[in-house]
């Protein structure tokens, strides 16, 4: 039986990423998701921008992957974006403000990394995970 | 290729791009291109993005968006981007993204007044 008000699991997105429309797709789920939790419009937003990023990455680097979104048990919205891409070669760099291999400011990862509560980022030969999380203000 | 996407319009010497929608990157880069070459189709002194509708500006929206801009300077007009919606710039200073120096003004009708149409 549901206990009233907890946290109910089915708060669970999953969007496959493989092209822009995806991106878009990924970014509005995000965002629906976020006001559902009680995210104020303006928190939804960056979230979407933030989701925005982390699926063009998969796009543009690593061909197709996947955005999963969640929410812990404590309430923290919780985005995961992977993919079996190349991986990142050089980290520092990619969390760095102004570096882009492929010309653009280079600000997508710094900037997520910016508004997260939580942030964790595994890349290897084999694929690259970014983990996204956020708490409602 | 066209750009139903995103209508433009000409008003006076001014082109008018009203976004109406989400848009993916693809169309943000056609929107580029098409105002660029519609600049010097038209002979116009001005263009004007209307953003009101766009749902989110990221990294690669606000590069593309001062790349148009930047690229219509140098084709000899000036571009305002107008009705950049209070979330979105909410979020756009917490990514640290910015416009650099170009212009914007709230709506449509403070665009017109800037480039000093009628």
């Amino acid at each position: 039986m549901a206990t009233p008000g907890a946290t109910t699991p089915s708060h669970e997105v999953r969007v496959t990423v493989a092209c822009t429309e995806d991106v878009v797709q990924a970014r509005q789920q995000g965002r629906n998701l976020a006001v559902s939790l009680g995210f104020s419009p303006s928190e939804a937003t960056l979230m979407a921008a933030a989701i925005s990023e982390l699926a063009r990455n998969i796009v543009r680097y690593a061909d197709h992957g996947e955005i999963s979104m969640h929410v812990s048990p404590d309430g923290m919205l919780f985005v995961v974006a992977r993919d079996q891409g190349p991986g990142i070669s050089d980290m520092q760099s990619a969390l760095r403000s102004g570096y882009s291999t492929s010309g653009g400011l280079g600000l997508g990862l710094p900037g997520v990394r910016r508004i997260a509560d939580h942030f964790e980022i595994v890349s290897n030969s084999s694929g690259t995970t970014v983990t996204l999380g956020k708490r409602r203000r | 290729m066209a750009w139903p996407s995103v209508p433009i319009l000409k008003e006076g010497d001014v082109l008018i791009a009203s976004i109406q929608s989400a848009l993916t990157d693809l169309d943000l880069v056609g929107l580029r291109d098409a105002l660029v070459t519609q600049v010097s189709t038209y002979r116009t002194r001005g263009v004007i993005v209307d953003v009101t509708a766009l749902d989110v500006v990221d990294s690669f929206a606000s590069r593309t968006l001062r790349d148009l801009a930047h690229m219509i300077r140098l084709r000899g007009a000036r571009t305002v981007i107008v009705g950049i919606q209070p979330d979105v710039a909410f979020a756009m200073v917490q990514l640290g993204l910015t416009l650099e120096d170009i212009p914007t003004a709230l709506d449509l009708e403070e665009g017109l007044a800037y480039l000093g149409a009628r």
